[in-house]
């Protein structure tokens, strides 16, 4: 092959394999993009249901800083939130000890990210609700709404 | 491997993609970023397909209409793979599948351009043609993705590997011992015993697929118990040391699995294997005091090993003097360094260099033939794929919520760019050779099949990380009296529809 052509196709071909490299560089740039445009809309969005919901019910969006054990053997306990995360089972190491058949040694967990709590089931045999809805995936838990565990439910307050 | 798939998480997301959040304002639409990745794709075979152009043409082969079908081929083997992506898991990284297509494809060239230089060196010493390995490659490259799709389809959630973490643990350790206990016939590959050949049929390497399943084992293990490691413990020296029951089960499997790849001569994995227990216990616990007693232990057992196995000796040998005996010992990596040497910045062109000087340049030695033919800086782009796979996989494990996860894909992405570290700075002399494969680009079913399977776990994890999050409605009643109801599960699957 003339030298003229090897040279000039073995520069193409490395900038070729940069263009590649920098086609990939810009999809994560749009991706960092559209990650930040999240957090804007949902700050927007948070202060917008602020400013609606002041004079009336609980705020979502506040941090919550208690959780409240409403129905079952342990029900009106109260347990202050800091940031640790509180496990839930029938194991003596957990936040909540539970006393119920239909509890697993380790049940669920609650962990704060940022400022909501995020409710996850450790493979639990009866499952965990939010509502009515099992949690499967770790699901965030706004104020107030009840989570069932066997017969316990409990919620979290502001 | 059967995984109970009765909960779909994302399924029910698909079917209902919501426009709007619960209280009516508009979600911002995130693109999935799949068009992306068909987009990056398409780059990637047009990539492919140019260097195995140029290999011909440099090799004075006659430029066929072959070379495009081999490109549409390799094309539809991963556009495939986007579309079962697309349908399964839709919100994935889509950098991924096109980095890792790229190297496959560079790595299948490369082997390729070996194939046509050993045949010349044949037919020039007049002995028996060799029979040419790409084609293997190439359908090992097949099997590959398949399996890749497979492992997609049946982990639905990362999360169900959990349930299996002693089984996995288990299984890995005893699949690494076969190798050891097996007879040399049946185990033994130029001088290392860490294979399980079955004669005439195939022969497979358990060290990659064992190092999945311990990374698998050791993220579950960890996440049960890190609570524990991290508080109890006695203080020594300042040092927290955790209670023996807390940390046995990981223990004896990390030094049997050593001791076993130790015995077999196959230093490569055991380093990697010890690196990535270490940083996964350190990224678990958060504390440094682990990798000072690591490193220390690390240190402690080289030195023992120079001392004492001559294999190690050796390595560390040519390592600091490899010119002391450039035609026996050093020859290997004599021959590298001067490849790497002639390539310089630019490279000789693909096809237009020697790589096959270097013995096993398809296998151990693949990144010094991509530097001599592509040069510093076609490497440092190869480098720089490498290092935007392992990104994105760090990535998706910080973004993904369960703690399993995150550590699952930290330790899976470690553990690929470490073992990218270990072999091209063996090859370049940057510390001592130890024999382990490229991720992708080297020659060798179990490698890439192992591969393949890391990056279906890591696209299951991106997949999860960057799914929508889905608020859950405000609740209409208290359901405070609420107890177990009895609900039909056809309704629990389909309700939401």
């Amino acid at each position: 092959m003339p030298a003229l052509i090897l040279q000039l196709t073995r520069v193409g071909f490395l900038l070729l394999l940069f263009l590649f490299v920098y086609a990939v560089i810009r999809v994560i740039r749009s991706d960092l993009r559209y990650a930040s445009a999240d957090v804007a809309a949902a700050s927007s969005r948070r202060a917008r249901k602020d400013a609606r919901r002041q004079p009336t019910g609980p705020d979502p969006s506040a941090v919550p800083r208690v959780l409240v054990v409403t129905a079952g053997h342990l029900s009106g306990t109260r347990i202050p939130l800091n940031s640790n995360t509180i496990l839930i089972g029938r194991a003596d190491d957990s936040t909540l000890v539970l006393e119920d058949d239909y509890a697993s040694t380790r049940h669920a967990r609650l962990t704060l990210q940022g400022t909501s709590y995020w409710l996850e089931d450790l493979g639990s045999t009866n499952g965990t609700y939010l509502d009515r809805t099992r949690v499967s995936t770790p699901v965030p838990v706004p104020i107030g709404s009840p989570i069932r565990i066997g017969r316990t439910v409990f919620e979290l307050r502001p | 491997m059967s995984v109970e798939s009765a909960e779909v998480p994302g399924k029910r997301s698909r079917r209902s993609a919501p426009q709007t959040n619960p209280d009516g304002t508009p979600t911002v639409r995130r693109p999935t970023g799949r068009a992306a990745e068909l987009g990056l794709l398409i780059l990637v075979a047009i990539i492919v397909t140019s260097a195995l152009a140029l290999v011909e043409l440099n090799q004075n082969r006659a430029l066929s209409l072959a070379l495009l079908w081999y490109g549409l081929a390799f094309f539809v083997v991963f556009g495939v793979a986007h579309l079962i992506v697309r349908s399964i898991a839709r919100y994935a990284d889509p950098l991924l599948l096109p980095l890792v297509a790229l190297l496959n494809g560079l790595g299948l060239v490369m082997i390729h351009r070996l194939d046509l230089a050993n045949t010349a060196k044949a037919l020039r010493a007049g002995d028996d043609l060799p029979s040419p390995i790409a084609p293997t490659q190439l359908v090992w490259t097949g099997v590959a993705v398949a399996f890749f799709l497979v492992v997609l389809m049946v982990i639905k959630h990362h999360s169900t590997l959990q349930r299996y973490t002693y089984t996995l643990g288990l299984a890995s350790v005893v699949f690494l011992a076969v190798p050891a206990v097996l007879p040399a016939r049946f185990s033994e590959v130029n001088g290392a015993k860490i294979w399980i050949k079955i004669p005439g049929a195939f022969s497979i390497q358990p060290a990659e697929f064992a190092k999945i399943g311990l990374i698998i084992f050791a993220a579950s293990f960890l996440v049960a118990k890190r609570t524990v490691l991290s508080t109890a413990g006695k203080r020594v020296l300042g040092l927290v040391l955790p209670r023996a029951r807390d940390l046995g089960p990981l223990l004896i499997a990390m030094v049997v699995a050593l001791g076993v790849l130790f015995m077999g001569k196959d230093l490569g994995t055991a380093l990697l294997l010890f690196s990535v227990f270490l940083v996964m216990v350190y990224m678990a616990t958060g504390r440094a005091s682990w990798l000072i007693i690591g490193l220390l232990g690390f240190a402690a057992g080289a030195y023992i090993a120079y001392r004492e196995f001559s294999h190690v000796r050796l390595r560390v040998d040519i390592w600091l003097h490899p010119f002391a005996d450039p035609s026996n010992t050093g020859y290997q990596l004599v021959q590298s360094l001067f490849g790497l040497g002639t390539g310089g910045i630019f490279g000789t062109g693909l096809g237009a260099g020697r790589p096959d000087l270097v013995p096993f340049a398809n296998t151990d030695f693949i990144t010094a033939a991509l530097g001599e033919e592509l040069g510093l800086v076609g490497l440092t782009a190869i480098l720089l794929c490498y290092l935007l796979l392992g990104a994105r996989g760090l990535r998706a494990g910080l973004a993904v919520k369960d703690n399993f996860g995150k550590l699952l894909a930290a330790g899976l992405s470690f553990s690929m760019v470490f073992q990218v570290f270990v072999v091209v700075g063996g090859v370049t002399r940057l510390i001592p050779l130890t024999g382990l494969t490229t991720p992708f680009l080297s020659y060798g079913g179990s490698s890439l099949l192992a591969n393949y399977i890391l990056i279906a776990l890591l696209v299951r994890i991106s997949h999860s990380s960057r799914m929508p999050v889905e608020r859950p409605a405000p609740p209409p009643a208290p359901l405070n009296e609420a107890m177990t109801e009895m609900v039909p599960i056809g309704d629990l699957r389909g309700g939401t529809a």
